[in-house]
């Protein structure tokens, strides 16, 4: 749903790009446009009236609420929405998107079916809060902070997949990183120390992998069931064994929420963005400092090189084995910090496998975001989104069941990877052990 | 034929190594979480006996607990099998799918839809004789799972789109369906037809009852023999039927497949559907043979435990039957090793991870035992994301 292009293959140099080029001149009068994304705005048109608009009664409003509450420099009117015909303009906005796709060869099916999921989310919205009020600068909050797990797990898996080698072991690592985290931070009092801890414990996880899979060429997808299992029995036995008995040891407090002078006064995103845990300012810079390792560094270059085509690197004499093993850590050291949120960037306290498959979901966002950092940062945006309106769909009662909506992340990974709206393109050697 | 005893010892070295192997550093767990060892390894210098002493005791009373509540009498012998019936269906399963080049993560997400659909026709069938009532609620149970996996069989024949990955989102999927049915349409009414508290589902009316075999307390019952007819089954059509063969020949290189004439996708669904089949009814067995209703918490993973079945057990039925027994009669035991002991069961899981890097790395466990030997051809289980 967001930009799901193939990328283009890497170091085939510019012979290859130029045909690439050529191919696609020459295809472009053959082929037709698939009529897919027009269908899809035209049909969520169609839902939107039948499921939202007809059952709603025209006098009806739904009220969003624009401040945080939290702080007074500014105070804003909350935003009415009358029901029934904000509804009718969002089926209106998503025809018209797949209507205009038909018309406008320059509109993006991608950006198409974007556009239409996004009207259809708004009028559900509308729908749901009729007669009833949401603070949206909350839920704006909120998705942030709920996707920043999930988007630490996808830039781990970025890291270990550009440089191909398959890392189903996030949620495992996470897991056993939270346990340490909240250990070691209780006993020492000091967050800082359970925070290095967590990246300590995702490194050793990653060496793990690191050595199971590329050392021993073990099949990457078991070496990580491996250490998914590991963590589970390890983390829940020890929690069983020593936590219950000794709450001292599983209280360590959370990361301060820290509001940055003057961007936090910024209506509606200020108190949204810049006024969170330090762990989400850290992810953050996490997105950009990969975003730049991989694409503007020289070690990123290799990574990809590597990920793409080892055989190729390692006749260039770039070191194809070290060049993972460091993109494995680095991969393990960003979960690790991924499970640092799970206790100390949000309860405090750990309890029996509470990442509840969020390993899986920064999985999924880094498939959806096309195995780059702002794609896996966007789609995790979008599944904290979707967790984050699940919660309040509970308050507000409505008619369609929460279990439906946490459902909605895990279809969409499915519709995304099989390719219906476009394609997402994996690195060329991932999953492939490379020998010498 | 010696020749053909001496391969098949070679087959069994590295599976029972890893095992013996996984209970040592099982063994070594336990003793240094153990609160009491660490404080008198504290206490040491006053004179080391008493500390030796106190490791002993720790490591006696965990595995005494261990063989009393597996093999110690006849209920404990009754419980290990019960336990072991799961897992030979759902290790089946993930056998299966290994051989065709499937790796089925997603056996759990099965096992659940089989448990709902085959409690569901167990409790809302009414007035049937058990000889209809039960099949039909053990084949609801097996197409279920069978049409859950196919799904992402399905997808990975047609765009290529990687099963684990599905499989996995197939699993949540499950999990919050169950939730949801659980909670609304198939949860138990309270007393008086007034609404229920509780998400279970209704109890399931005795003619669809997989009957126990022995007077209570004992649970055994006869899934454990249609897990034991599945398992040649599975030998059967995988060795004996052309569909196996077909099986095999994609799971062993898809391309060369293809080139013989094999429809390579229709496999891939085929074999999904089969393996979800075996998931189904491994829930089923559950929900049908030992607990009688559905509740969200009835599979402690048997789902994810049979990936570690299937590989201990080199993808045959044989070997998955012969570790399925020795997962459940560990499982049984660690149960009574949790309530006597006091060790967290957990502690099962943490040996089928260790027990499964050492099957999955032949090579560690050589090292370790300064082995000389031929990497043993196994099924080839993943291609990456890749396109296959």
């Amino acid at each position: 749903m967001i930009g799901l292009r193939g990328r283009p293959h890497l170091g085939a140099g510019a012979g290859a790009t130029g045909a690439a080029a050529l191919e696609q001149t020459l295809a472009v009068p053959a082929t037709r446009r698939s009529p897919a994304p027009a269908v899809v705005g035209l049909v969520l048109a169609v839902a939107i009236v039948v499921l939202f608009g007809l059952g709603t009664p025209w006098d009806e409003v739904s009220v969003f609420g624009l401040n945080a509450g939290l702080r007074s420099a500014w105070q804003l009117p909350d935003l009415v929405v009358p029901s029934a015909l904000g509804i009718y303009l969002a089926a209106l906005l998503a025809g018209a998107v797949g209507a205009a796709y038909l018309r406008w060869p320059r509109l993006k099916g991608g950006t198409t079916v974007a556009l239409s999921v996004t009207a259809l989310v708004v009028a559900f919205l509308i729908w749901a809060v009729q007669g009833q009020s949401l603070n949206l600068v909350g839920m704006l909050r909120s998705t942030l902070l709920r996707a920043t797990p999930i988007t630490l797990g996808a830039l781990s898996g970025v890291l270990c997949e550009r440089a191909g080698v398959i890392n189903i072991a996030i949620e495992g690592m996470m897991l056993t990183s939270a346990l340490t985290a909240v250990v070691t931070a209780s006993v020492t009092g000091s967050l800082m120390v359970g925070m290095v801890v967590a990246v300590l414990t995702g490194a050793l996880l990653a060496l793990v992998h690191g050595v199971l899979s590329i050392r021993y060429r073990v099949d990457q997808i078991v070496s990580g069931t491996v250490i998914n299992i590991f963590a589970t029995g390890l983390t829940s036995y020890l929690s069983a064994r020593f936590l219950e008995r000794f709450a001292y040891l599983n209280r360590s407090g959370t990361l301060p929420v820290v509001a940055i002078p003057g961007l936090a006064d910024i209506p509606i995103i200020g108190p949204a963005l810049f006024e969170q845990s330090v762990i989400v300012y850290v992810m953050l810079a996490l997105v950009i400092a990969v975003h730049v390792l991989l694409f503007k560094s020289r070690f990123g270059l290799r990574m990809r090189a590597v990920g793409e085509h080892p055989r190729a690197a390692d006749t260039l004499g770039i070191d194809v084995w070290r060049v993972r093993y460091l993109s494995v850590l680095l991969g393990g050291m960003v979960a690790g910090i991924g499970g640092a949120y799970f206790t100390i960037g949000s309860v405090g306290r750990f309890d029996e496998v509470m990442t509840g498959g969020r390993g899986f979901i920064g999985l999924a966002a880094m498939i959806f975001g096309n195995w780059t950092p702002g794609g896996a940062f966007a789609s995790s945006l979008i599944f904290g989104f979707a967790d984050s309106l699940q919660i309040r769909m509970q308050i507000l009662q409505t008619p369609i069941p929460s279990e439906f909506l946490l459902m909605a992340p895990y279809v969409a990974t499915i519709v995304a990877l099989s390719g219906v709206v476009g394609r997402v393109t994996p690195p060329a050697a991932d999953g492939q052990p490379y020998e010498k | 034929m010696s020749e053909r005893i001496r391969a098949m010892g070679r087959a069994a070295a590295i599976p029972l190594l890893a095992v013996a192997t996984g209970l040592v550093a099982g063994a070594l767990i336990v003793v240094v979480t153990d609160v009491e060892v660490i404080r008198a390894w504290g206490r040491a210098w006053q004179g080391p006996g008493h500390a030796l002493a106190v490791t002993w005791h720790s490591i006696a009373t965990a595995y005494r607990a261990l063989y009393e509540g597996s093999l110690g009498s006849a209920y404990a012998i009754s419980e290990s099998l019960v336990t072991a019936t799961p897992y030979i269906f759902a290790g089946l399963a993930v056998a299966l799918g290994f051989r065709a080049g499937l790796f089925n993560i997603g056996v759990e997400g099965q096992l659940f839809m089989g448990a709902l659909a085959s409690v569901w026709v167990g409790y809302s069938v009414k007035g049937l004789g058990a000889w209809l009532h039960l099949p039909l609620a053990l084949l609801a149970g097996a197409a279920a799972g069978a049409a859950w996996a196919a799904i992402p069989g399905y997808l990975k024949a047609r765009t290529g789109a990687h099963e684990v990955v599905n499989t996995i989102m197939m699993n949540y999927i499950a999990f919050r369906l169950s939730d949801w049915l659980l909670n609304g349409p198939m949860k138990r009414p309270g007393p008086g037809g007034t609404p229920g508290f509780v998400p279970i589902s209704p109890e399931v009316l005795p003619t669809a009852y997989l009957p126990r075999l022995f007077e209570p307390p004992l649970r055994f019952h006869a899934g454990f023999f249609l897990a034991l007819a599945l398992a040649v089954g599975v030998w059967w059509l995988l060795w004996r039927t052309p569909l196996g063969f077909e099986m095999r020949s994609v799971g062993a290189n898809p391309n060369a497949a293809r080139t013989a004439g094999m429809a390579v996708g229709r496999t891939y669904v085929v074999a999904m559907a089969l393996s979800g089949a075996l998931a189904g009814l491994a829930g089923a067995n559950q929900v049908l043979g030992v607990d009688r209703w559905l509740g969200q918490g009835f599979s402690p993973g048997y789902g994810f435990d049979s990936i570690a079945l299937a590989l201990l057990g080199g993808s045959h039925p044989a070997g998955v039957v012969l570790a399925s027994l020795l997962f459940g009669t560990l499982r049984s035991g660690a149960t009574r090793m949790q309530s006597v002991a006091g060790i967290p069961i957990d502690i099962i899981t943490i040996l089928q991870a260790l027990i499964l890097a050492f099957v999955a790395a032949p090579a560690l466990v050589r090292a370790l035992y300064r082995m000389r030997g031929e990497t043993a051809a196994g099924p080839v289980l993943t291609r990456g994301w890749g396109k296959g």
